[in-house]
């Protein structure tokens, strides 16, 4: 699915620049769930701005199904944004005047979905993450929980090939991180798509296919023995293989 | 969706897009009251005209003014008198030309003919002056003895009374245009058309009241009767003149062949005065054209300076206010957008083209624009109603009578100064501020253009984001 080649990205910051990612090698296969770590500052929403084709690296490539996504014009770029990738953020990012529906719907705009079928996608999408009661309801008159369920259904609605999530539970307490992640898993069982995942909590870590750790914008990858069940165990230490070289 | 969003956005954010919105009203409103101002004191200006040279006249004609001549001066009228010895009363009636320039009759004829010209007319402004009084002669003095005086001549003197007043030939074959339309015959009756020869005289109602004139008097002018058939009142300010009597008896009693002072023209539309004007000029050489908008520019007194402020310092003033108020609601909406970073992208990270955000900001902005063009609407036409309502007088005066219009200051004029009549014409005038469509149509154009303004910068702003920002910016 993914191929990235010495992704670097640079932020010029003043005088001096940051290496926000330094020569990422990376190869991520279909369905697969990867779960990225690391400290803050490490560069981990870098990477997934990459993945997500929100920014295009300094130099190397972002390759999806053999298409370079740094290379790749900047319409063209949206338009795959639009149908191949959903992003759920740590901050919800819901737009608070429009309601749970509408937001949902937003996802749809850029498809050019005819409006009832937009509307009835975006009931069930919302129905499918336990908000089908709160349809009108605004992002400020919902909780925390609520709120990123409501993303998750914006991100989902479209059926993307990617969902990107950017510690999606960073901003809730902990009785809302457990419905989050519970819709998360859900769909993570259900359905064929891969996950890119920032998380900091290592329960979810333990149910990922692979976990990286990004740290001074270098990534390593360690694989993760399921065993059936779901009690995650870590075994084979760098066994998918440092993508570091 | 967009409307949706649109919608959504200004019922949500009602405060911010109501200052947006309050600024740009703001502006409109005062270009509103500022231009029906400006039209109320073009509307005080063309009353003050139309008293002057009657309804639709769009120019006169008269003799360019020279300075006089040998020949010319000896026109002027002269006053004999006897000092015999008793110093009994004596009176002396002389009509002059005003201005004492004068045009041929065939003028009207050339002016009519020209294109552009939808009727013409001539006429003659005369003054009339009375002296009388008593004259007694000097007696001698002085034998030119030695220690003495050379003698000279002492104590002759005269006891005299000036009177004038003016006097309008007007051509009864021509009743729907000259001076006498500002007026209306508010009793007796107006000249017939078949009055050429008569002495018939229409008397304006100030003079008859002072001079305690009523119809079916006669009037003595140089020694002859003139019926008077009717009074005439000025629509407004003072009339054209004091006695209005047919055209070819006043050039038979002043002596002027078949002279007029002043044609009076109406153009087929007022696009065309300007080409009527040069035509005139170039086919009847050495005579004065006066526009009304040349006209207007002599009106001074409070009415000038009012429309000279409303012109100038009243419009700038708006259009500063405008651009002040298309600036602030530009850096507003500006600032909004920055507050909505993340909002937009986001939506740009969810697949949105950099051109449907932009065109939300856009929209968003011009329902703005609107809002404040509906409130500065409202605004304006409630202030211009209560400028009509409270209806400020202003006075206006014209700097000379008609017929000099434009007269320079010749020299050698002395005496004339009595005859011309130079005595400004003054004018009570109820300022109005009508707001008319055009007005209306143009505070849209404004509220749209501020709208667009606006939205410029904050579209600018949108369209710069980076979808990455959707991630950046955690609350
Ligand atoms: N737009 C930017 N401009 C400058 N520096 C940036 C920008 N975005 C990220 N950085 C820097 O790049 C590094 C990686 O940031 P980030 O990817 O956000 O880390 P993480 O998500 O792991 O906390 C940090 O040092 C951060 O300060
Ligand atoms: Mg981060």
């Amino acid at each position: 699915m993914y191929r990235l080649t010495g992704v670097t990205k640079r932020y010029a910051r003043g005088e001096k620049s940051v290496h926000a990612l330094d020569g990422v090698d990376l190869t991520v296969e279909d369905g697969e769930r990867l779960v990225v770590q690391g400290p803050t500052g490490g560069g981990k929403s870098t990477f997934l701005q990459m993945l997500g084709g929100l920014d295009r690296p300094t130099s190397g490539s972002v390759e999806l199904d053999g298409t370079d996504l740094a290379r790749l014009g900047e319409s063209k770029l949206t338009r795959l944004r639009a149908e191949r990738i959903g992003f759920v953020f740590q901050g919800f990012n819901l737009i608070p005047t429009l309601t749970a529906r509408e937001n949902v719907e937003t996802a749809l705009v850029p498809l050019g979905v005819k409006a009832a079928a937009r509307r009835r996608r975006a009931a069930e999408a919302l129905e499918s993450v336990g908000l089908g009661e709160r349809l009108g309801h605004l992002p400020g008159e919902m909780s925390g929980g609520q709120q990123q369920r409501v993303a998750i259904a914006r991100a989902l609605v479209k059926q993307p090939d990617v969902l990107l999530a950017d510690e999606p539970t960073g901003n809730l307490d902990e009785s809302m991180r457990d419905e989050v992640m519970e819709v998360l898993e859900g769909r993570w069982r259900t359905h064929g798509l891969t996950f890119v995942l920032v998380t900091h909590d290592s329960a979810i870590a333990r149910r990922a296919t692979r976990v990286a750790t990004v740290r001074n914008g270098r990534l390593t990858t360690e694989r993760v023995d399921r065993p059936e069940g779901g009690a995650a165990g870590r075994s084979g230490g760098m066994a998918g293989g440092a993508a570091r070289r | 969706m967009f409307l949706t969003y649109l919608r959504r956005e200004l019922r949500r954010r009602g405060k911010a897009a109501l200052v947006v919105a309050s600024g740009l009203a703001l502006g409109i409103a005062l270009v509103i009251v500022v231009s029906s101002v400006s039209t109320g004191m073009k509307r005080a200006q063309d009353e003050v005209l139309e008293s002057l040279y009657g309804l639709g006249t769009d120019m006169t004609v008269t003799k360019a003014q020279q300075p006089p001549e040998e020949e010319e001066r000896s026109r002027r009228p002269r006053f004999r008198f006897d000092a015999g010895q008793g110093g009994e009363e004596q009176s002396n009636e002389r009509l002059a030309v005003q201005g004492f320039q004068t045009l041929g009759a065939d003028t009207v004829g050339t002016i009519a003919e020209q294109d552009g010209v939808a009727a013409a007319v001539g006429g003659l402004s005369l003054n009339s002056v009375t002296v009388d009084g008593e004259f007694t002669p000097g007696e001698p003095r002085g034998r030119g003895g030695p220690g003495e005086p050379a003698g000279g001549v002492e104590g002759g003197g005269a006891d005299f009374r000036v009177d004038t007043y003016t006097l309008y030939g007007t051509d009864v074959r021509t009743p729907g245009l000259g001076p006498l339309t500002s007026s209306a015959i508010t009793d007796g009756r107006g000249f017939q058309e078949d009055e050429t020869g008569a002495d018939v005289a229409v008397v304006d109602s100030a003079h008859a009241r002072s001079e305690d004139i009523a119809v079916g008097d006669i009037l003595d002018i140089t020694g002859t009767g003139f019926e008077v058939v009717g009074i005439a009142t000025a629509d407004s300010g003072q009339p054209a003149a004091q006695v209005y009597i047919p055209l070819e008896r006043a050039q038979e009693l002043a002596d002027a062949g078949d002279a007029i002072t002043t044609v009076y023209v109406r153009a087929t539309d007022s696009q065309r005065i300007e080409d009527v004007e040069s035509a005139v000029l170039k086919e009847v050489p050495g005579t004065t054209v006066t526009t009304s908008a040349d006209l207007a520019k002599t009106v001074s007194g409070s009415l000038g300076t009012a429309a000279d402020l409303a012109e100038g310092v009243g419009r700038w003033l708006s259009y500063a206010v405008l651009a002040a108020a298309f600036l602030v609601a530009g850096l507003l909406t500006s600032s909004a957008v920055g507050r909505r970073v993340r909002e937009f992208g986001t939506l740009k990270a969810l697949g949105w083209r950099s051109g449907r955000v932009t065109r939300q900001v856009m929209g968003e902005s011009l329902a703005n624009g609107l809002l404040g063009g509906g409130l500065g609407i409202a605004l304006g036409c409630a202030v211009a109603y209560a400028v009509t309502v409270a209806g400020p007088t202003l006075t206006a005066s014209l700097g000379a009578a008609p017929g000099t219009a434009t007269a320079g200051p010749g020299p050698a004029r002395g005496a004339g100064r009595l005859l011309e009549q130079e005595g400004e014409r003054a004018l009570e005038i109820a300022l109005t501020a009508p707001v008319d469509l055009r007005v209306i149509a143009s505070a849209v154009a404004l509220a749209v253009a501020g709208g667009l303004v606006a939205g410029a910068f904050g579209a600018w702003r949108a369209a710069r984001l980076r979808p990455a920002e959707a991630l950046r910016r955690v609350a």
